[in-house]
């Protein structure tokens, strides 16, 4: 580096992650070294955290014994130009196309990198023609269920009552996702640009993100947005609220349950929130990522956006790539990059540099896949064929020390602590699981308790269970959760169990699948 | 300022806004570390609710404590992501030591650098055994 001291600028993203890997201490000493230091959003290269641009070229993960190294230009940290990384080439990036390149709370960076021309094209051209626009793009709801959100739209703004509502659903529990977070803390103009756009398009006055406690740095960047964004989205309003640790506040009804100051218990559909939904009020309710997605589509038109992307799923997913994985981060690209590609080109395999042996998708309530099913491309449908969700598009990548009946347990233990409690085959079945499954584990059985011994009791066994009779019950009680239950904590608390059975069978006391082919 | 008082600015600065329970609730946990008895009745009255009404909400959310909670908090990520990065490990070491108060949260959104865990409203990374011990011993 030639021109060292003063003339040097140097980026450094402030999001959550760069500060937890400790991104303030490596930013004072660039300052103590007589750099200009700008804080940015992060380019989502979670591994190379804390990551320094200096003209274009990356230099991480660093610490602040690298500094003088990284001035003296002798560091062996450097990456070359950033936006030529393969990770970073290879993305296809809408909704992070300003990732790394602004500061998240400048008005005139938003500006300056194409911000608010989404909401100026809506307004001049009508909220039907806006709705239509979003319809083009074929733009499904990126919260997990993958529901046309120009559909839920139009039923809204077709609702007589008034007022009506946008309710930004950042409530982000799934383990292995953070795509809400790093477009709350980097990007956090584009959130509420969408938000203004859903408001006018089905004439809503209020909006509020509800954002998870767990986030205070996503909290605190959205409320100062908030205030800084009201003269672009004026008359509309945006008023951030916080979670309070309850996983299931992420459904929706559970959530407005939650906003109105209630106990976040699930409501029965219908009524549909689009109809009555907060306070009883026409309410749309999308993911982060759906909202945010709308500026582009907006400004460079649905077609653009719909030209992306694998049979019924239009355009990109910002795809986290989490857990035990060399190479973990934000990767955006259009749907139909398979699995594979995802965990071992894109990922590079495992961190601890052994086989990788599965990979749970879409959070604690999504399928573990073998290697067997990295063919698989990403998206909905095809997720769905293979008896697994892509629900918000996060991968966890275990390696070949994980016991895969521990995972089965923890989902069941998991749906235990975060029932809200209102449906039996939840509240009841998921502990009722885990003691199955402890059983499975000790590989011990059990014999008829003193209920099932009563001559009165004639539909269960009196004769002592075995390991088979104890997966036949986690499988019949899987069946049960699946089709008893109110909301997808309960019915999709199976996927991850089942699949680590059927997949992983050798791990519950089973001769492998692959075993019995080989003999 | 008194407790009595506080509460009466916390409800006062909510007064009139829509569904303002959790709010009020996370502020009153902010300014006195945990929503007393004491509490619950004076938001009761305040907004209109039964006790019991005020008391299921706060019963229902992990976030909010009943009896204050005098030893440092740490909040460790146990989640899946955090699980595939070595979390148990850390957590078996964490249970002999009652200095501290772990507790168990569920995803703190870094899931491809843990295991991660948060302590008030700062965040740490790829922790090791060597630096839980560094921030435990920091906060005993
Ligand atoms: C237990 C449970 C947790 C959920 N958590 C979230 C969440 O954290 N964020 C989210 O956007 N959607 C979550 N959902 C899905 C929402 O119910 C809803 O489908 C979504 O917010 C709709 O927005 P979208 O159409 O933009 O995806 C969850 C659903 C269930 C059943
Ligand atoms: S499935 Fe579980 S979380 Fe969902 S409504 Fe029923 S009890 Fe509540
Ligand atoms: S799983 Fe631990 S931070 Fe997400």
């Amino acid at each position: 580096m030639k021109d060292v001291g003063m003339s040097t600028t140097v980026r450094i993203s402030d999001d959550a992650l760069a500060l937890a890997c400790g991104a303030d201490a490596v930013a004072a000493a660039f300052e103590a070294a007589g750099c200009t230091v700008e804080r940015v959003s992060s380019w989502g290269m979670h591994w190379l955290e804390p990551l320094a641009e200096i003209d274009g070229a990356g230099f991480g993960p660093l610490d602040v014994a690298d500094v003088p190294a990284v001035l003296a230009g002798t560091s062996d940290k450097g990456i070359g130009p950033i936006a030529d990384h393969p990770f970073i080439a290879s993305q296809q990036r809408f909704t992070f196309a300003r990732a790394g390149k602004t500061r998240p709370l400048s008005l005139e960076d938003y500006a300056a990198h194409g911000g608010w021309a989404g909401l100026a094209r809506s307004r001049e051209m009508g909220p039907e023609a806006t709705i239509a626009e979003v319809m083009a793009s074929g733009l499904r709801g990126r919260g997990g269920a993958g529901f046309p959100a120009a559909i839920k739209w139009t039923t809204v703004a077709k609702a007589p009552a008034t007022p009506k509502y946008i309710v930004c659903n950042a409530d982000e529990g799934d383990s292995g996702t953070f795509a809400d977070r790093m477009v709350m803390e980097g990007d956090p103009f584009m959130l509420i640009e969408g938000m203004a756009i859903a408001a006018h398009a089905v004439g809503a006055a209020k909006g509020y993100v509800y954002i998870r406690s767990e986030y205070p740095h996503a909290i605190a960047k959205m409320q100062a947005a908030a205030q800084a964004a009201r003269p672009h989205i004026a008359p509309f309003e945006v008023e951030v609220r916080v979670g309070a640790g309850a996983y299931v506040c992420g459904e929706e009804t559970s959530l407005l349950n939650s906003l109105e100051g209630k106990r976040g218990e699930v409501r029965a559909k219908p009524p549909l929130p689009a109809l009555e939904g907060l306070f009883g009020q026409p309410t749309v309710v999308n993911n982060v990522l759906t909202l945010a997605a709308v500026p582009w589509i907006m400004a460079n038109g649905g077609a653009a956006y719909a030209d992306v992307g694998f049979g019924r799923s239009k355009g990109t997913m910002p795809i986290q790539i989490a857990g035990n994985v060399k190479y973990g981060g934000l990767y955006e690209v259009g749907f139909g990059i398979t699995l594979g590609e995802l965990v071992e080109v894109v990922g590079g395999g495992t961190a601890s540099g052994r086989p990788v042996r599965a990979v749970q998708v879409g959070g604690p309530l999504g399928a573990y896949h073998p290697p067997a099913d990295f063919h698989l491309p990403f998206d909905y449908e095809s997720f769905a064929a293979a008896d697994g969700l892509i629900g918000h598009a996060g991968l966890t990548v275990f390696d070949d020390s994980v016991d895969m009946s521990a995972q089965a347990r923890f989902a069941m233990q998991f749906c235990a602590a975060e029932s809200c409690g209102k449906c039996t085959p939840c509240r009841l079945g998921s502990t009722r699981g885990v003691e199955v499954i402890d059983r499975i584990r000790a590989r011990q059985g059990r014999s008829a308790d003193a209920v099932e011994s009563l001559p009165q009791i004639h539909n269960a066994k009196k004769r002592a269970r075995g390991l088979a009779d104890e997966i036949a019950l986690l499988e019949d009680l899987c069946e049960t959760m699946k089709f008893g239950s109110l909301c997808a904590l309960g019915g999709f608390t199976p996927y991850p169990v089942l699949s680590a059975l059927r997949r992983f069978p050798e791990d519950f006391g089973a001769v492998s699948a692959d075993a019995e082919a080989a003999e | 300022m008194t407790e009595p008082a506080e509460l009466d600015r916390i409800l006062a600065a909510h007064a009139g806004r829509e569904g303002s329970l959790l709010p009020i609730l996370h502020d009153v946990q902010a300014v006195f570390g945990h929503v007393s008895e004491a509490a619950e009745r004076a938001i009761a009255h305040a907004l209109n609710l039964s006790r019991a009404e005020v008391h299921g909400v706060v019963s229902f959310y992990h976030d909010f404590r009943t009896a204050p909670e005098p030893r440092p908090v740490v909040k460790l990520c146990r989640a899946e992501s955090c699980q595939a990065r070595g979390v148990e490990a850390l957590a078996a070491r964490l249970r002999a030591d009652g200095l501290v108060k772990v507790e168990t949260v569920y995803c703190l959104g870094l899931c491809s650098v843990g295991p991660n865990a948060m302590v008030g409203d700062t965040l740490h990374a790829r922790l090791t055994p060597e630096k839980l011990d560094v921030l435990v011993g920091g906060l005993a």
